[in-house]
This record gives structure tokens, C-alpha cells and sequence, in this order.
């Protein structure tokens, strides 16, 4: 191998040194990736954005297409009278439930990190939602009229059973600050919503849990340490890489639900009202929308990750 | 925190009077009771949904009605899920889906272990921006390339493929397979950029000294990658494997933008209402109701193969992903 290396260095004319050959299989490998990202992903998105900047008619053969310029863009957020509104909400929305979400599963990662008995049957429960609050059976669910009108007549006998009124006085009567208090009963109102969207972060908490050697709990405890601290001082920092993880995998989720209003909206305009290039406008725009938020809150929040290395 | 408080004041009101051995015994108890009771309210709030619908599915159409029959239906049936079967012809649309899944499963697993390890272990020009638009895959909102990747498919012509203007000609590929084969083996399925970020970081986490070892001996790249890292990294193929597998069954999005004539679950369960309209004729709100119904024992008959599985694998689910160092 070294000979053959060397051979190749004083060898005149186009040599490809071992970093570069690398860099080639590097692609080679990544390839299909290549490949699939420019015609499945990059073309679409481009024929979308020309779609948004025009008006589109479907034919039995083909498509018309005639240019409006800004025009679609103007209507959605100008004039169409729920965009901006479905807008505003899903990011509310999003802010309000992510934290709570991502504080929720570490909580109950940590339960279930414990030994006791059950701790099987009491994981195959809670990681249930993965697979049924997915897909059909979250907007069949959404869309259910029964469920909805047992919901109005019955607030118990669905999932918000779990009212958080008498709580609520008495944590104001411990004189805390009104809105604190609306946002902590608002989040147990909501708790049902919560926890179907904790699974997949439960399970990277927990996997993360688990890898904490014990001896470092071990060692601390010799010191003295008091549970309270050996959480702050040692659980705590080595999953925090894992929290900027599930949070942005939580605000992804939010967003690209099915049931949320603005993709609700989104797509209705595409099927039902047949108006593509409208439609175009509108999940350009959401998508630019939540790539921001997601730079500036991945920002924040690795600011304040501890690597290990 | 609660443990904190709990703990000082089982301390300080135990200590003088039982001993210190029975105030720590006393500490514990305490501490697996609020456990058990937030574990077991937990539970009920994932597991609830599934009785409704089971419950549901169970009763007859009066007994929906009655409001004396709360958990226990009066009159038991399994007519709903026999309507439920033939109108969603299960199982064909079972056998489809299986099909779907599994080829999809496969073909994800295959490409994203190959595509992260290229993102893990080489260095080339782009990489990162490439790995960004990974992510950006999963972000995007797909409505936004719904359209163009229906018409894609359905004037699917390799020497247009770059082509913006108006298509014609061409193959329809739509109501087959091969729609599916060719975005899960190209690394852009659904959820894949998580898939192939998952390789990442467990192929990140593995000892380039491995590596290295068999290069010393003499391996090329592929047979490394081929013996070595592959069978170390079963675990990881089998936790993406298994979350492929289950969410492309339950997927509605893509089936129903590609698959039209060709019966698979989530299309059938998405038109089990207006089938029910159309066999027996009801306009009304009454029947709306039983629709409901109806869309409970559908979600049951599609949720079923999902239960079984869930249960012969669920060591993989819930341990799998510590194993695939994800988080190392």
C-alpha cells in the first residue's frame, strides 16, 4: 500500500491523493441521495414555486399555466380571511405545546428509567401513541363527528376528561402570577394532546437516560450527593443534547401534522377548490415561515447544550 | 421538586421517633405510590382512545343510543366488523398494504444505512449542505411538491425529468409500485431525512479504530462497510425498519396521491364513510353517527396487524433505539 502510495506521488500528471479518493466514495455512497434530492425534491419544489407565481388549470392532458406574478402571495396574506389567523395559531400553538411536550416525555423518561415492577407493560402502553396517533387514524380521529359531538355535550367521556379547575383556584390562591397559572392549567387541559405527541421523544429521552454510566452516579453518591443535585448536575447535562433533538423534532411534528389548520387549509384549497397555484403560495410561505423559527430556536437552544467532547 | 420536599419531611417526622432505617423505608413507599398513580394515569390517557374505539365497535347502532349503557354494551355484535371487512375489502387492501410496507421498509433501510454512512464517516465537498437538505426534507411541507411529484409520476418521462413546462407523453406510473420504489430508494420517502440522521449518528458513534483495523488488513471500502459496519449496526436497522414499517401503513398521504385503483388500507378506511352512504343510502344526520361508528371498527380492523406486531417486537421499539446511539 505505502509503495503503491508513493508510486503515485512521484507518478507526473493526475494523481489522486487517499483524501481525495475518499471524498469520491464519499459520493459514491451518497448518491442515490443525490439523485433522488434533484429529481424528487428540488425539481417539484421549483416547479411549485413557478406553480405559486401563476395561475395553474388541469387538463385531461397536461396543464395551463399563466404568470400573475406576486399576485397569489398578495391574496393570502392580504385578503383570504383565515391564512393569517391559521398562521398566527399554529405558531402559538407551537410555542405554547413544544415546551411542554419536550418537558412532559423528560419527566416521563425519567419515570420510567426507575426500576419497578411493570416498568415492561407500563413502556408498551405509553409508547402506543407511536404508532396510532399517525397518519389515518389521527385525522380520522379529527375529523370523527360522533367523538366531536360527545366532546361538546360530554366534556368527560373523551379526552378531556382531565379538567384542571380546581387547581387552578388553588394556585391562585397562593398569589402566583395569573398568567403562569393560565399557561399551567391551559397545558393540563391540553394534557391529552400532549401526551399523543410525546412518544418518539420519550423513547430518545429514555435511550438517552440509559446511557449515563451508573458509576458517575456512583462516585457522586460517595461525595455525598443529594438525588436533587446528582439530577442537576449529571442527568441533566449529559441529555441536553438530546433536548435540543426532540425539540426540533417537536416543532417539525407541529407543524407538519396533517391536522393542523394552515395544512388543513393548504390542502383543501388544492383539492377541493382546484386552485394549485394559491395553494403553492400558501405552503411556500408557511414552509420559509417555519425554517426561520427553526434556525432561531435550534440557535437558542444549542447555545445552551453541553457536549461531551 | 415534589421528591425533594417529600423526602426532608418524611425525614424530619420519621427520624426522631421510627429510626433512620424506617424513615428511608417510609421515603421509598411514599415515592412508589405518586409513581405508581402518575404511571397509571399515564397509561389510561394513551390506552383510552383504543377502548373507545374497541368498545364502540362492539355495540349495535341502538345501543349507541342508550344512554343506560355506558361501558357494557347490551346487545354484543360483530355485524360492524363484517360490514367493515367487505366494504374496505380487507384483504386485499390488507395484502397491498403489506406489500407496501414491506417493500418500502426495505428499500429505506437499504438506501438510508448506505447514505448516512457516506454523511458519518467520509468528508466531501457539500456535505453539510447536503445533510441540511436532509433535514429540509422533513421539514417542507408536502402539499408543496404534491402536485409536481402527481404530475412527475404521471408523465414520468427520464429525458424530461428537468423539464418545467407543460408535460406530455411520457409513462403513468401512478397505481403502482413504482412510485414507492423510486422515492424510498432514493432516500426521500417519508420521514426519511430522521431515518438517515439516526444512521448518522450511530455510524458517528461507532470506533473509526474498526475501521482502520480492517483497512490495515486489507479491506476495500464496500467489503468494510459490508462486514464490519453493517452487522454492528442491526440494531438501528431494525429500530428503522420497524418505525418504517408502521408508519407507511398508517400513511394516507402518499397512498392516496399515487394509489387510486389499486385498494390499500388507509384509502379504504379514508372512503369507508362515503361507501357506507353510497351501499346503503343514508343522507342523514343519524347516519352520521353510525358513520362514526363505522370509522371506529374500520380504525380497529386497520390498527389490528399493527397490535400484533407491535407486540411480538416491542423489545426492538422500546429498547432498540438506546442501541442505536442515537444518543451517544
Amino acid at each position: 500500500m505505502a509503495a503503491e502510495q508513493k508510486a503515485r506521488l512521484v507518478k507526473p500528471g493526475f494523481r489522486l491523493s487517499l483524501t481525495r479518493r475518499r471524498s469520491m466514495m464519499g459520493y459514491l455512497f451518497v448518491l442515490p441521495f443525490i439523485i433522488g434530492l434533484l429529481i424528487f425534491f428540488l425539481v417539484p419544489i421549483f416547479q411549485s414555486f413557478i406553480f405559486s407565481i401563476g395561475r395553474l388549470e388541469i387538463g385531461a392532458g397536461g396543464y395551463e399555466w399563466q404568470s400573475v406574478g406576486l399576485a397569489n402571495y398578495e391574496r393570502a396574506f392580504m385578503i383570504h380571511p383565515d391564512f393569517r389567523r391559521l398562521l398566527t395559531e399554529a405558531v402559538r400553538d407551537m410555542v405554547l405545546n413544544v415546551p411542554l411536550i419536550v418537558i412532559f416525555s423528560f419527566f416521563t423518561a425519567n419515570l420510567l428509567n426507575q426500576k419497578f415492577r411493570g416498568r415492561a407493560l407500563a413502556r408498551l402502553l405509553i409508547f402506543l401513541p407511536v404508532i396510532l396517533a399517525t397518519g389515518i387514524i389521527a385525522s380520522i380521529e379529527q375529523n370523527d363527528m360522533l367523538l366531536n359531538m360527545i366532546k361538546n355535550a360530554d366534556p368527560e367521556a373523551v379526552g378531556d376528561f382531565i379538567g384542571a379547575f380546581e387547581l387552578k383556584q388553588l394556585l391562585m390562591e397562593t398569589r402566583m402570577d395569573q398568567r403562569f397559572v393560565g399557561y399551567i392549567t391551559d397545558g393540563i387541559d391540553r394534557i391529552y394532546e400532549i401526551i399523543s405527541a410525546s412518544g418518539v421523544q420519550i423513547m430518545i429521552f429514555l435511550a438517552g437516560l440509559q446511557t449515563i454510566s451508573p458509576s458517575l452516579f456512583e462516585a457522586s453518591n460517595i461525595e455525598g450527593a443529594t438525588g436533587w443535585e446528582n439530577f442537576w448536575k449529571i442527568t441533566f447535562p449529559m441529555v441536553s443534547p438530546l433536548i435540543l433533538v426532540n425539540a426540533v423534532y417537536t416543532i417539525i411534528d407541529s407543524f407538519t401534522s396533517q391536522n393542523n389548520g394552515v395544512m388543513v387549509i393548504i390542502r383543501d384549497t388544492a383539492f377541493k377548490n382546484l386552485s394549485y397555484g394559491f395553494s403553492s403560495a400558501m405552503a411556500f410561505s408557511y414552509f420559509i415561515i417555519i425554517s426561520i423559527l427553526l434556525l432561531v430556536v435550534a440557535a437558542i437552544i444549542s447555545r445552551a447544550v453541553f457536549y461531551q467532547e | 421538586m415534589k421528591t425533594a420536599a417529600i423526602k426532608t419531611k418524611a425525614l424530619r417526622s420519621c427520624s426522631n421517633k421510627l429510626g433512620h432505617v424506617k424513615a428511608a423505608k417510609l421515603q421509598k413507599i411514599t415515592w412508589s405510590f405518586i409513581r405508581g398513580v402518575l404511571i397509571a394515569g399515564i397509561c389510561f390517557v394513551t390506552v383510552y382512545p383504543l377502548l373507545i374505539k374497541l368498545h364502540m365497535s362492539i355495540m349495535t347502532e341502538g345501543d349507541l343510543y342508550d344512554s343506560t349503557v355506558r361501558f357494557i354494551p347490551r346487545n354484543f355484535t360483530m355485524e360492524n366488523f363484517k360490514v367493515a371487512w367487505e366494504l374496505m375489502v380487507y384483504p386485499t387492501a390488507s395484502f397491498n398494504s403489506l406489500k407496501v410496507s414491506l417493500m418500502v421498509s426495505i428499500l429505506q433501510v437499504a438506501s438510508c444505512t448506505i447514505i448516512g454512512y457516506g454523511f458519518a464517516r467520509f468528508n466531501f465537498a457539500g456535505k453539510n449542505l447536503l445533510f441540511a437538505m436532509c433535514i429540509i426534507t422533513l421539514v417542507v411541507p408536502p402539499q408543496t411538491i404534491m402536485l409536481p411529484m402527481y404530475l412527475h409520476f404521471r408523465f414520468f418521462d427520464l429525458t424530461s425529468l428537468f423539464s418545467i413546462g407543460s408535460p406530455s407523453g411520457g409513462v403513468n406510473l401512478l397505481d403502482s409500485y413504482w412510485p414507492f420504489t423510486f422515492l424510498s430508494a432514493t432516500g426521500l420517502g417519508l420521514k426519511n431525512g430522521l431515518y438517515i440522521y439516526i444512521i448518522r449518528q450511530f455510524f458517528r458513534g461507532m470506533p473509526k479504530e474498526l475501521e482502520e483495523a480492517a483497512y490495515v488488513d486489507g479491506a476495500g471500502l464496500f467489503k468494510t462497510f459490508y462486514k464490519i459496519m453493517l452487522p454492528s449496526a442491526m440494531p438501528a436497522m431494525a429500530t428503522i425498519f420497524l418505525f418504517s414499517f408502521v408508519w407507511q401503513w398508517n400513511d394516507s398521504f402518499y397512498t392516496s396521491l399515487f394509489l387510486s385503483d389499486l385498494p390499500v388500507l388507509p384509502n379504504r378506511l379514508a372512503s369507508l364513510a362515503s361507501n357506507l352512504r353510497y351501499r346503503f343510502g343514508h343522507t342523514d344526520m343519524i347516519n352520521m353517527v353510525y358513520e362514526s361508528q363505522m370509522n371506529s371498527v374500520g380504525s380497529i380492523l386497520l390498527i389490528i396487524p399493527l397490535l400484533v406486531v407491535y407486540l411480538i417486537a416491542q423489545r426492538y421499539f422500546v429498547e432498540s433505539i438506546e442501541r442505536t446511539g442515537i444518543v451517544g
